[in-house]
C-alpha cells in the first residue's frame, strides 16, 4: 500500500466530480431531500424531542438512491472510455486505485453529509439534545455510506454502462438493507438457526438503527469497516478480471 | 532491452498471439506492423503490463512483467490504442496528474510538464479541457504522459493515428529525436512510418511472427526492388511485347497509355541494359525512375498469403 500513489488517485477522483455541475446539482438534491424526509415524513417539528432521529432514520433509504450514483461510474466510466488502460499501465498498483478511488467517493459523500448542518444547528437552538449521540449518528451515518460505496465500487467494475452498474449496486444494497427484517428472516424459516442469525447480522438497517439511536458499539463499526473491506477487495478481483474486457 | 519470449495471448477459443518471440535493444525502434486484428496491440497490452498473458515471457531491462509489473511501469511509457484521457480535465491539470504518479513534485514538476508541452507543442490548449479538443491534440496529450519521465521504454501504439501530414511529421521527428539511447516499440498499418523512423521492423499476422529485419531490407523483397517505371514520349507500337524482350526482364506491366513498370528477374539490377537498349532503339523517354522497393507490396504479399494458409 503507497498512500501517496492512494492520495494522487483520490485527489484525480474528487477533482472529475467536482468539474461538472453534476455534483452541485447532486449534493443540493441529497440535502433537499433529506430535509423533505425529515421535516415532513418523520414529523421532526410535531415529535417535539431534541434528537435526530428523524433525520437519521431515512439515511438508509436515502442512500440506496444517492450512494450508487456516486460510484456508479467509478470504473464503469473508466472502462468505457478506455482511461483503464492508462490508469492501470501507470505505476500506481491495483490496490492503490482502488482504494484511493474509493476514498474519493467516500470523502465526497462526506462533504454532502457535513452540508446537513444546518439541522444539528436547529436541533441545538430548539433545545438541548445530546450532542454525543448526533455525532455519533453522523459517524455511523458515513460509516454507513461507506458500505454502500464498497459494494457500489464492486458493482461498477462489473458492466460499462454505468446505469446498469447503478441498479446492480442498488438491488445489493437493498438485499443488504432488508436482510434484517422478520419477512426476509421468515424465508428462511427452515434453514438452521446460525443461517438466521448469519442473515439477521447482515443487515445494514439493524446495524445502523443502533448507531442512530447512540448505540456505538464496537462489533458495528467492526461490521462496517469489513464490510468495505470485502468489497474493495471484490473490487480488485473483479478488475483482474474485466479489465481488458 | 525486451525480450518476448513465445508469448501466447488466448481469448476464449481466439488465438491472439501465437508463439511470438523477439529481442529488441537499446537505441533501436521497432515498428510492428500488421493487418487489424493482428495481435499487435495484443502485445503491446502485453508487454506494458495491461494483460497477463497466457504462456511465455516478457522481460523488459531484465525485469520479468508478470512478476513485478509496477518496476517494469516505472521503466516505461505507454501511449494506449486511441490515446484514452480524462476528458473532464484540463489539460494542464491532467499532465499535473501524470507528473505526480511519475514522482515529480514542487519546481521539478512544474519544468518537466513545461519541458513536455514544448515538446509536443500544447503550449495553445494548455488550458482547455480535453473533451473539447481535436483528434490530433488528444493524441499529442496521449504522447506528452507517455514521455513525462523521459522513460527508458516507449510502447506506442498507433501514435500518429488521426493527425494531418504536418503534426505526423512533427512526432515522427520527435520519436526519432527520442529514440537515440531508448528502446521504442511504435504499433502502426501506415508503412511510410515504417521507413520514416523505424531501425526495425516486426510483420506479424494472426499472432504470428511473420517477417523481421530492416524496413530497407524487407523492401528488397518486394517484386518492386529494382523495377522500372518507364514513361515515353511518343506512342510506339507494341511496346510492352518489345520491352520484354529486354535481356533479364522477367515481366512488363502497362500502367498507363505510355507508361511501363519492368520488373527484373530475381531483382537484378535492369538499369544500365535498359538505358543501353532504349539507345538502340531510338525511344524518346519522358520520365525513367528505379524503384528501391515497396514495403505495401511485402506487406500485402505476406500477411494475405499467411492468411490463405489458415483458410
Amino acid at each position: 500500500m503507497n498512500l501517496n500513489m492512494t492520495a494522487i488517485v483520490m485527489r484525480r477522483q474528487l477533482h472529475s466530480y467536482f468539474a461538472t455541475p453534476v455534483a452541485y446539482v447532486f449534493i443540493l438534491m441529497f440535502l433537499v431531500l433529506s430535509g423533505v424526509f425529515s421535516f415532513y415524513l418523520g414529523h421532526f417539528f410535531e415529535k417535539g424531542q431534541a434528537d435526530l432521529n428523524a433525520f437519521f432514520n431515512f439515511h438508509p433509504w436515502l442512500y440506496l438512491f444517492f450512494m450508487p450514483a456516486i460510484s456508479m461510474g467509478l470504473w464503469s466510466q473508466e472502462r468505457q472510455l478506455g482511461t483503464i488502460e492508462l490508469l492501470m499501465t501507470l505505476p500506481i498498483g491495483l490496490g492503490n486505485a482502488v482504494v484511493g478511488k474509493f476514498l474519493a467517493a467516500w470523502l465526497f459523500s462526506g462533504i454532502a453529509l457535513l452540508l446537513t448542518f444546518p439541522i444539528w444547528v436547529t436541533v441545538s437552538y430548539l433545545g438541548d439534545p445530546d450532542h454525543g449521540v448526533i455525532l455519533a449518528g453522523y459517524l455511523g451515518s458515513w460509516l454507513m455510506a461507506g458500505g454502500f460505496l464498497a459494494v457500489g465500487s464492486c458493482m461498477s467494475v462489473c458492466s460499462k454502462n454505468q446505469i446498469v452498474a447503478f441498479l446492480l449496486t442498488v438491488v445489493v444494497c437493498f438485499l443488504f438493507m432488508v436482510s434484517g427484517v422478520s419477512m426476509v428472516l421468515d424465508a428462511f424459516s427452515l434453514a438452521p438457526q446460525w443461517v438466521i442469525d448469519f442473515v439477521a447480522g447482515l443487515s445494514f438497517l439493524t446495524r445502523f438503527d443502533a448507531i442512530a439511536r447512540g448505540v456505538f458499539d464496537l462489533r458495528d463499526v467492526i461490521y462496517f469497516v469489513a464490510l468495505i473491506g470485502l468489497w474493495l477487495y471484490l473490487t480488485q478481483i473483479f478488475l483482474q478480471r474485466f479489465k481488458a474486457n | 532491452m525486451i525480450r518476448v519470449k513465445n508469448l501466447s495471448m488466448k481469448f476464449d477459443d481466439f488465438l491472439a498471439v501465437n508463439d511470438l518471440s523477439f529481442d529488441v535493444a537499446e537505441g533501436e525502434v521497432l515498428g510492428f506492423l500488421g493487418p487489424n486484428g493482428a495481435g499487435k496491440s495484443t502485445t503491446m497490452k502485453i508487454i506494458s503490463g495491461f494483460l497477463s498473458a497466457t504462456s511465455g515471457e516478457v522481460s523488459v531491462c531484465g525485469v520479468d512483467v508478470s512478476q513485478d509489473p509496477q518496476k517494469v511501469q516505472k521503466m516505461m511509457g505507454y501511449l494506449p490504442e486511441g490515446a484514452p484521457a480524462y476528458g473532464e480535465m484540463t489539460v494542464a491539470a491532467f499532465l499535473d496528474f501524470i507528473a505526480q504518479v511519475r514522482g515529480f513534485c514542487g519546481d521539478k514538476k512544474r519544468q518537466r510538464i513545461q519541458a513536455v508541452v514544448e515538446q509536443v507543442q500544447l503550449q495553445s490548449v494548455l488550458h482547455q479541457v480535453i473533451d473539447t479538443l481535436s483528434k490530433g491534440f488528444v493524441r499529442r496529450v496521449g504522447l506528452a504522459q507517455a514521455i513525462m519521465h523521459d522513460p527508458k521504454v516507449l510502447i506506442l501504439d498507433e501514435p500518429t493515428d488521426g493527425l494531418d501530414p504536418n503534426q505526423k511529421h512533427q512526432v515522427r521527428e520527435l520519436i526519432k529525436g527520442l529514440a537515440k539511447d531508448k528502446i521504442v516499440i511504435i504499433s502502426t498499418h501506415i508503412l511510410e512510418e515504417v521507413s520514416a523512423v523505424c531501425s526495425r521492423a516486426l510483420i506479424i499476422n494472426q499472432g504470428k511472427l511473420l517477417l523481421d529485419g530492416h524496413p530497407e531490407k524487407l523492401e528488397k523483397q518486394s517484386r518492386y526492388h529494382n523495377a522500372i517505371c518507364l514513361q515515353l514520349a511518343e506512342d510506339v507500337s507494341q511496346a510492352a511485347t518489345l520491352l520484354e524482350g529486354v535481356a533479364n526482364i522477367d515481366s512488363v506491366e502497362q500502367i498507363q497509355e505510355r507508361k511501363f513498370m519492368l520488373f527484373p528477374q530475381d531483382g537484378q539490377m535492369l538499369l544500365p541494359e535498359v538505358v543501353r537498349w532504349l539507345d538502340t532503339k531510338n525511344w524518346q523517354v519522358e520520365n525513367l525512375h528505379l524503384e528501391k522497393g515497396r514495403l505495401e507490396d511485402v506487406f500485402r504479399q505476406v500477411t494475405t498469403v499467411s492468411q490463405k494458409e489458415a483458410c
